[in-house]
């Protein structure tokens, strides 16, 4: 929508206006959930599994039930009710079974989060325990310990997704394009690899919080930390098989999200923990360490890839085989896996390409959405194997990735053909690649090697990703004029730090011509009050409910056109209005103001017309729909989104120790409506990137148990971690179908960063990195033709993350 | 027990037990959600406040090790409505996302302009390593605090390709 209006004739769009709520947050009057204190209310604690698979044998909640100030005890064996958004496949406390480490088994409301604390402990649990299975290609094998054996007894979305009954596959999708078979023989250099992630944990510095009051009537509200409150109050009354009306999610602020708060979380325990204290509100606040296994994380990736080439360095085929470690349950992650099968290849043309990719489940914390949606982990092999397969046919890794990136009239691998306005990754890739000075060193970088004794090393990495959601996808806005004429937007799309709010106030000052001051937008969401938004994920906001928002307005102008027009006796055509008031272009002095017409328009007599001026904006994806089970092929994408990072980083070639010199990004945004929004995106994504890439990811023992579940174990980057210098670039080639031409950009700054990560140290030092993280010990270990440490489930169990933090120090 | 404290100027006395933290006595007791936890094990840096002049994580402080304390916290680092310098270099410079950091990141970088009224990109990183972020990615916040102490007012800039 009005991707080509003129840039000299946009007042916002394209600004950089300070976010709405900064002034809440700056000052700690931001209500986060944890702020929030109701009359009456207990506070929750939940018993957890100490094993990863076991069957309980007996619950004795009798002590914890004595104990003065405990109000409610449950367990799994009183409640049955399955949740699931794409396989209904958890029960909200373990039955009969757990299946990871650190799955609530129990819970209690007390008065105090102390009492709660002292009365799980008093539950005693009685567990045999199995041998869990814990690695996806283990979990693969015909003779695998099912995790679970009834998957041919549950609910799933049909149209998008295939368990397999009697295996531990919960998804599968396959991709056929072309003949892999017959171009492999025509190959000149056929290079195949194998590729590794660990799961990680998102870290939002927020944990998970919810309230919840299951009132008379079975009237709920819950209270909650959510990224998408339609989808909680969906899943939830689907669960529970209440009327939808009868449940009510408000969210307040959220304190980050990052996609571990997208789904269902602690939302159905703290309701039925209220329901059997009489209706009392009941509040649970995850401890970091619950954050780390009782909620969800991102899934691991193993995939195979083989790539057949041509002597001039063309792409012919390639074969992709990626096995995601959902871990106990399905949530998100088959469709992350989903996902990742259709935009598999990256941002590459290939006319024969094959995929299978399998969402495996293991007896590991489940895995869910996070930032990037599997296009972190799965570019993370796709950007190497480039990076790998120039280096064996001899070719620059950066002309053999601009001689088979996409380009108008390419086709992707599901069939779907590249036009000019879907994006330009090879300027992405260029931009990036000038940005560092790729292909040689600066006279200062020599002097650098000379004087450290380090290597630098030059490299790059292209991304793509589309939003992944189901191909009807809606969103909604209502804006509504107050008696003084500024404009309040309801919109049930959620604001996590993403700035979204901001770019929609801008979105709609744009269209009605009213200053940014008069817009604003409600920032505690309600689905009592919002219209409907699916979901605040897959970095689609901005695009559906920035279309939602233009369309509200234009509803807005619409109606009090209509007022305006009976008020002055003149067509709407022959009217025009600036911040105040609509008026008659051919007699401008004629006018009425907003302000008068804004609740109803009332004649001096007393006579009233009209009514509250209110606008609706309905917007609905268009055009796409489910990809072919068998091939694959399909218009799965709303929009592409390209983008490039290009790294510098100097590393010790004895010990693997590095600094990183310099990053840039470049992203093909289309628009970008809030430049200081689309930099903090492209900035904060980029670190999270790194910290995928240099030390974050589970370590589990043999038995399964997390033994990292903290900051000392499980490090997060500091601003100490920063790169000495951070370049960030747009591109602007305008999304026919986006608002002003813009697409969105949340996930995509955190994709592909460890890819050139791995790269630049290829280059560097000549390491072949192919699994995740990579410590400095790591790149010792590649250095030394060490076996990598594989899918970090130790033998030795001792936490480590990455070693010597003082050495990392910068000069 | 009885803590008598004074946080931003006022005093308060509240009754209180003695495993309370400073972050819950403060949060609890005397209604100030500003500071925020973020993981209660000192390692995140959500609930910095300046206790007697120096920066700590209030999780780890006793409610009763802060017995006639003097205690800063994000509440009082604005004068009434107004936002201080630094607050406002912060909205310029969309240094703050989800905000749940920043309270504990105010507080210890009004700590750090106390020992270095004009900080170097590196003794503000230093300034900064306890208090994680998940969103910004820190350049902002440094941008916005060279900003606010007069060192450069220049925004980070967002490069167009043409």
């Amino acid at each position: 929508m009005y991707h080509d209006a003129s840039p000299e004739s946009l007042r916002y769009v394209g600004q950089g206006p300070a976010r709405l709520e900064s002034k809440q947050k700056l000052t700690g009057q931001a209500t986060y959930v944890a702020d929030m204190a109701m009359s009456g209310m207990l506070h929750a604690r939940v018993k957890t599994s100490p094993h990863a698979r076991a069957r309980i044998i007996k619950i004795d909640t009798s002590k914890a039930e004595a104990l003065p100030g405990v109000r409610a005890v449950v367990t799994g064996e009183e409640l049955d009710y399955r949740l699931g958004l794409y396989v209904v496949d958890k029960y909200i406390l373990a039955k009969g079974e757990v299946r990871h480490y650190g799955e609530a088994v129990a819970a209690v409301a007390a008065d105090s989060v102390v009492i709660a604390e002292k009365a799980v402990q008093l539950i005693e649990v009685e567990y045999e325990v199995l041998t869990p299975v814990l690695q996806p290609l283990d979990a693969i094998k015909e003779d695998a310990p099912l995790v679970h054996a009834d998957l041919g007894s549950y609910d799933y979305f049909k149209p998008a997704f295939t368990p397999q009954p009697g295996t531990n596959i919960v998804n599968h999708n396959k991709i056929r394009k072309g003949d892999v078979e017959k171009a492999f023989t025509e190959a000149d250099y056929v290079i195949e690899r194998f590729y590794t992630n660990p799961s990680v944990q998102h870290v939002p510095i927020e944990t998970h919080v919810s309230i919840a009051k299951w009132g008379t009537d079975d009237q709920i509200t819950i209270w909650s930390a959510a990224q998408s409150p339609h989808t909680v109050k969906n899943l939830f009354a689907v669960a529970f098989k209440i009327p939808h009306r009868n449940v009510r999610v408000q969210v307040p602020y959220i304190g980050g999200g990052f996609g571990g708060k997208a789904g269902i979380g602690l939302e159905p325990l703290v309701a039925v923990l209220s329901r059997k204290a009489g209706g009392r509100p009941v509040r649970l606040q995850a401890t970091r360490e619950e954050e780390f296994s009782l909620l969800p994380c991102r899934s691991g990736l193993q995939q195979r890839i083989k790539t057949g080439v041509s002597a001039d360095g063309r792409i012919l085929a390639q074969q992709m085989t990626q096995y995601w470690d959902a871990g106990a349950y399905a949530d998100y992650a088959v469709n992350v896996q989903r996902a990742a099968s259709y935009s598999g290849s990256g941002p590459y043309e290939i006319p024969n390409c094959w995929v299978d990719s399998y969402a495996l489940y293991t007896n590991k914390p489940y895995s869910t959405a996070y930032r990037g949606f599997g296009h972190v982990e799965f570019h993370w092999g796709i950007e190497r194997h480039m990076e790998l397969v120039a280096s064996a046919i001899d070719m620059d890794p950066l002309e053999f990735r601009l001689k088979n990136l996409l380009r108008p009239g390419s086709r992707t691998i599901t069939g779907e053909e590249i036009t000019p306005h879907t994006g330009n990754v090879i300027k992405c890739v260029e931009t990036v690649a000038e940005s560092i000075g790729y292909g040689k060193l600066t006279d200062e970088e020599k002097e650098r090697e000379q004087r450290t004794g380090r290597k630098i090393g030059k490299a790059v990495a292209a991304l793509q990703k589309a939003p992944a959601m189901p191909p009807f996808t809606a969103a909604s806005v209502v804006a509504k004029m107050n008696q003084d004429g500024t404009v309040t937007l309801n919109v049930s799309l959620t604001d996590m730090g993403q700035g979204t709010y901001t770019s929609l106030a801008q979105l709609a000052a744009e269209r009605l011509k009213f200053p940014l001051e008069k817009v604003h937008v409600a920032f505690e969401t309600d689905t009592d009050r919002d219209p409907y938004d699916w979901q605040t994920v897959a970095s689609k906001g901005l695009m559906l409910s920035g279309n939602a928002t233009i369309l509200a307005a234009e509803d807005l102008l619409k109606n009090a056109y209509e007022v305006a027009s009976q008020i002055l006796r003149a067509t709407a055509h022959d009217m025009d209005h600036d911040d105040e008031k609509i008026f008659i272009k051919h007699h401008p002095g004629r006018s009425i103001s907003f302000k008068e017409i804004a609740v109803g328009y009332a004649y001096p007599d007393g006579n009233g017309i009209g009514g509250p001026l209110i606008g609706v904006g309905r917007y609905i994806a268009q055009g796409l729909g489910h990809i072919d089970k068998e091939t694959g092929q399909g218009l799965p994408a709303l929009d592409w989104t390209y983008g490039a990072h290009g790294m510098v980083v100097e590393a010790d070639p004895e010990t693997g120790e590095y600094t990183i010199l310099k990053i840039a990004s470049a992203f093909d945004v289309g628009k970008a409506i809030n430049t200081g929004l689309v930099r903090g995106q492209a900035i904060g994504g980029m670190l999270q990137g790194l910290g995928t890439a240099f030390c974050e990811g589970y370590i589990f023992d043999e038995q399964g148990r997390l033994l990292n579940p903290s900051f000392t174990d499980n490090k997060i980057p500091t601003a100490m971690d920063l790169p000495l210098e951070v370049d960030a670039y747009v591109v602007e080639t305008a999304q026919i179908d986006g608002p002003y031409g813009a697409r969105g950009v949340g996930e995509h700054s955190m994709i592909s960063v460890c890819s050139a990560l791995g790269n630049a140290l290829q280059q560097a030092v000549g390491v072949e990195l192919t699994h995740m993280p990579m410590r400095f010990e790591d790149v010792w270990r590649a250095l030394n033709n060490k076996t990598p440490i594989d899918n970090w489930i130790t033998k030795s169990p001792v936490g480590s993350c990455r070693s010597a933090p003082e050495l990392r120090r910068h000069e | 027990m009885k803590v008598k404290t004074t946080v931003n100027g006022q005093v308060y006395e509240r009754e209180t037990v003695p495993y309370k933290t400073l972050l819950h006595f403060i949060r609890e007791e005397i209604g100030l959600t500003g500071t925020k936890e973020g993981c209660a094990a000192g390692e995140c840096g959500a609930c910095t406040v300046i206790l007697n002049g120096k920066p700590v994580n209030s999780c780890l402080v006793l409610a009763v090790e802060a017995n006639d304390a003097v205690i800063e916290t994000v509440e009082g680092e604005g004068a009434g409505n107004e936002l201080s310098d630094l607050q406002a270099a912060f909205e310029r410079h969309h240094a703050t996302q989800c905000g749940f950091c920043t309270p504990g990141m105010l507080m210890s970088i009004r700590d750090l302009l106390r020992r270095h009224p004009k900080p170097t990109v590196e003794q503000i990183k230093a300034g900064i390593e306890g208090n994680f972020c998940r969103c910004t990615g820190y350049v902002q916040v440094i941008e916005a605090v060279l900003d606010a102490t007069g060192q450069s007012a220049k925004k980070g800039e967002l490069k167009h390709v043409s």
